[in-house]
């Protein structure tokens, strides 16, 4: 519901620090999803703002697959350091010993061991009774009917046929045992109100989101960036320098980086209301089949 | 303002600002099965050009054998989410969509139209500011376009727009859409919406959703986008009465204690005096805190912290408002509720209750009548099925602070919760409150409790005998007042068959009557034993909740509950009254331990044996453990 007296952006806001207040009042463990990108920056903010002048009341998870952009590791520990929340990382201990990886295991494998496998041990070994990420119903059509107190059973799996309804805002936060409530305070954003909320909070990101000068190779019209000696180059073929950056952060074999002359936000903003493409596109893990988020999803990926 | 006129970082602000100052819409789309919504809400997208171009692109490829409009895709596959639901080809659940003009944001809820899943539909329209209601040109008016237009007034939508779809498939007659209008209008119209306009389109074709159509040349309204554009829908919730339901306490360290919340309605100033709903005691509001600074005042919608200028009991479920505009504060309030379980809701049953912060057990103690949601008639009943609305009276545990719907829907909606499963079982809207004291500020006196109690040299107290018929509470609490008479003490007793012929003559015995008998017993009771009397109280009182009831009635109270242990063949046995001769005779009914159940108190302050010994020797023991 509106106010007269609220732009759209403080109302989102607004929204939003009450459903974060809602998990800390209604539930024994929560946790909060951090996977550095934009969206866990805002969510981030939220939660400070939530809680101030209390620190963040619960801790912060990332599921780390060793994959990951190296900058992001480093903005994440600074961002630790800087905000005083507490921090763990969880990568899942059979996967690192049999070295899965994207190149050997492919995407979809990689994916379900590194990072919904790992996900569930994580939240498994913390008995987190709510987990909250920073999914948007804009994003994808599945998630289009995502609940904000999104019910799992004990196996951490979505039943889209038995989710429970939600009016104005009271939520039902109640579990029986062994289940858990995935909650996402930023439901109701866009990815518009996404970087205007970054722009006008001043909110830090990682400089992957900047244009800037890095090695990539192309793969069937994909951008890759060689973030490191462990990616493998096919034979004869050489990294070059691109002016590029990421719309969406993730595992950096798995990430396309799109070319762009975009170096500061208002240059990302005014990019992105002029590009025509759509977000996830980036993101190789969606492209394998159709309702394949919505079948991740089931199987307990965020 | 275009785009392509702008530089970064000159004109950004500009282009922000624009961005920012857009009011925003939320409406919902409902109608009947194949009535055309998600190819509404599809079309909208496209129109707004939210389409892009690797959406497009798989949307074509989708789109093969299935009907689609000139430009050649099937709109209902961008909103038809789920597999299961493209397989069976209806929507199922409810999906928020997100689309913006020059003009406005949007938030639609596409709601579905199965009959089995109206309860979505409900929880699409509590977040609602509009309503469209999709009719199907070829079908006219339908049971669930019914169905969903009352749920839409129950829920409180108040602005609603008839769209005559697929006009197309009726050759864009023009007395096809005016017989539509009309039915429609005359159904809708004890429902009170406060605007209603209509709109023959094609969402498949385009016709009259951004510009009127040239084949419609008859139609001289609005075209759909426009009017969505332009319509004033906003109430303004700053004009209510204030209303902070704390949701959590702040406690970071032992200097600061403030109480977070979103303000409900209304606004809250740093100097304003607030009042506890609950305890009714009063306090400053020193600061309001946010990460941003500290703020002069906070306004209806705003996520604030309040700091208060002294150490008062607050817990989250609490609620701050101003003095003189207070919420009501009961335990027993009429209200409609709009049923989404499979498992029926039937009277006397004990849910969990959530209103705002609240979360209290609650019994549906009356079930008064279901409304017809065709017809809009009223009919008896003894249950509320799935997708029923019944007009029910309901009874909490202890009182709750709330607002009759219509005033504040945040602090007059509720949902009800299975103890159970968890499962949200329905929703409602209060109507009224039963217990009408709501506007009543309690005074604080000089000479309070305390004193009173001086006087008398005694500390006031209730003593609440619970036990049997004939077990002997009557007769130890007459020895006891006897005996603290005799000692110059000030006592009174209450009895359980004396209070029904004078204060509680009106009530019967029926599950509501009964709380509504002991609510009034213990009220008296609290209100003699903060005369500084010492109250007791003789009440068979058979159930758990009810002496619970009484005990939170009686709040800072000393409450000492004392259950007077006699066994049934004994009570029996002596039937003072001729009672149980008359119950086993079946000329009573509902009589405790004969065709009504006693619930033993499990944590009572003292057990009395009544079998064991005699009355005076048990009044000797009470008196000698009170300690008077």
């Amino acid at each position: 519901m509106t106010s007269g007296s609220l732009t759209h952006l403080q109302s989102l806001e607004a929204e939003s620090i009450e459903i974060l207040r809602e998990v800390a009042a209604s539930f024994e463990r929560p946790v909060m999803m951090y996977s550095i990108g934009k969206d866990s920056s805002v969510l981030l903010h939220l939660a400070r703002k939530a809680f101030f002048p209390s620190k963040i009341p619960f801790p912060l998870l990332h599921v780390n697959t060793t994959w990951k952009f190296r900058e992001m590791i480093a903005f994440r520990d600074a961002m630790a350091e800087k905000h005083g929340f507490d921090l763990i990382s969880h990568t899942n201990p059979e996967g690192l010993a049999n070295g899965i990886n994207p190149f050997d295991h492919g995407s979809s494998r990689f994916t379900d061991i590194m990072k919904t496998q790992a996900l569930r041990q994580a939240l498994d070994a913390g008995r987190y009774d709510a987990a909250i990420g920073g999914a948007r119903r804009d994003e994808e059509k599945s998630r289009a009917k995502e609940r904000i107190f999104s019910h799992r059973n004990a196996s951490h799996a979505w039943d889209p046929k038995n989710q429970r309804p939600e009016l104005w805002r009271v939520f039902n936060t109640r579990l029986n045992p062994g289940e858990s409530m995935r909650v996402f305070p930023i439901s109701n954003w866009t990815e518009l109100d996404v970087w205007t909320y970054i722009y006008s909070e001043g909110i830090e990101l990682p400089s992957l989101y900047y244009a800037k000068s890095r090695p990539v190779v192309d793969r069937q019209g994909t951008l890759i960036m060689v973030d490191d000696e462990r990616f493998r180059l096919e034979p004869g073929e050489q990294p070059r320098q691109e002016v590029v950056r990421f719309r969406t952060l993730g595992d950096y074999p798995l990430t396309g980086a799109i070319r762009s002359d975009a170096a500061t936000l208002p240059g990302i903003i005014m990019e992105m209301q002029a590009s025509r493409t759509s977000e996830r596109e980036g993101r190789l893990i969606d492209s394998d089949s159709v309702g394949s988020m919505e079948k991740k999803k089931q199987e307990g990926y965020f | 303002m275009s785009l392509a006129a702008l530089t970064p970082d000159t004109d950004i602000a500009l282009w922000l600002n624009q961005q920012t100052e857009k009011s925003l819409l939320r409406f919902l789309t409902c109608g009947s099965v194949d009535d055309g919504k998600s190819t509404l809400i599809g079309r909208l997208l496209y129109d707004s050009q939210l389409i892009l171009d690797d959406q497009l692109a798989s949307l074509k490829k989708e789109s093969h054998n299935r009907t689609v409009g000139d430009e050649g895709i099937d709109f209902s596959l961008l909103v038809d989410g789920l597999t299961a639901e493209r397989e069976q080809g209806i929507t199922i659940d409810v999906a928020y969509r997100f689309f913006s003009t020059d003009k406005r944001k949007f938030i639609v809820a596409d709601t579905p139209g199965h009959e089995q899943y109206t309860r979505n539909m409900a929880t699409g329209a509590s977040n609602a500011e509009l309503a469209l209601v999709l009719i199907d040109a070829r079908k006219g008016v339908l049971t669930q376009t019914r169905r969903h237009s009352f749920i839409l007034s129950l829920i409180g939508v108040k602005h609603v727009v008839l769209v005559v779809n697929k006009i197309d498939l009726v050759d864009y007659d023009e007395a096809i859409f005016d017989r539509i209008v009309a039915e429609y209008r005359a159904f809708a119209e004890p429902l009170g919406f406060s605007t209603l306009a209509a709109v023959p389109v094609s969402a498949l074709r385009g016709d009259n959703i951004l510009a009127k159509s040239g084949r419609t040349p008859w139609f001289d309204g609005v075209p759909l986008v426009p009017y969505l554009e332009t319509i004033q829908v906003a109430e303004d919730r700053t004009l209510g009465k204030m209303r902070f339901p704390v949701q959590w306490v702040n406690r970071p360290n032992l200097d600061f204690r403030g109480f977070s919340g979103t303000v409900a309605s209304g606004v809250v100033k740093v100097g304003d005096e607030v009042l506890i709903a609950s305890s009714r005691r009063p306090a400053v509001v020193k600061s309001i805190v946010t990460m941003d600074g500290e703020l002069s005042q906070a306004v209806a919608g705003q996520a604030v912290t309040l700091v208060l200028d002294r150490e008062v009991d607050i817990s989250r479920g609490d609620m701050l408002t101003h003095a003189g505009e207070t919420p009501e504060f009961s335990n027993q309030f009429q209200a409609r509720v709009v049923w989404m379980s499979e498992e029926p809701a039937y009277p006397g049953r004990s849910y969990l209750l959530k209103l705002g912060t609240q979360l209290v057990p609650a019994t549906i103690t009356d079930l008064k009548f279901r409304t017809n949601v065709n017809t809009l008639e009223q009919t008896a009943a003894t249950k509320v099925d799935l997708n029923e609305v019944a007009t029910v009276t309901i009874a909490t545990d202890k009182p709750i602070a709330f607002d009759a719907y219509t005033s504040n829907a945040l602090t007059g909606g509720f949902i009800l919760v299975d103890r159970i499963s968890n499962a949200t079982l329905g929703a409602g809207r209060i109507d009224f409150g039963l217990r009408r004291a709501q506007n009543l500020t309690y005074q604080n006196f000089d000479v309070n409790r305390d004193v009173r109690s001086q006087m008398k040299g005694q500390q006031a107290k209730i003593v609440w005998f619970t036990g049997l018929s004939g077990s002997g509470k009557s007769s130890i609490a007459n020895l006891l007042e006897k005996r603290l008479t005799a000692e110059g003490r000030h006592a009174y007793i209450l009895d359980g068959d004396n209070v029904r012929h004078g204060l509680n003559k009106d009530l019967g015995f029926t599950e509501a009557a009964r709380v509504e008998n002991i609510r009034r017993v213990a009220e008296v009771a609290r209100l003699m034993a903060d005369a500084g009397l010492i109250v007791l109280v003789s009440f068979i009182s058979p159930f758990e909740k009810e002496r619970r009831l009484a005990r939170e009635i009686a709040g800072d109270i000393d409450f000492v509950e004392v259950y007077v242990d006699t066994p049934l063949e004994v009570c029996e046995s002596r039937d003072p009254k001729g009672l149980y001769k008359r119950a086993r005779a079946g000329e009573i009914k509902n009589f405790t331990g004969i065709d009504s159940p006693f619930e033993p108190p499990t944590t009572p302050e003292l057990v009395l044996h009544g079998a064991e010994n005699e009355p005076a020797v048990l009044a000797e023991h009470l008196h000698g453990w009170l300690k008077i």
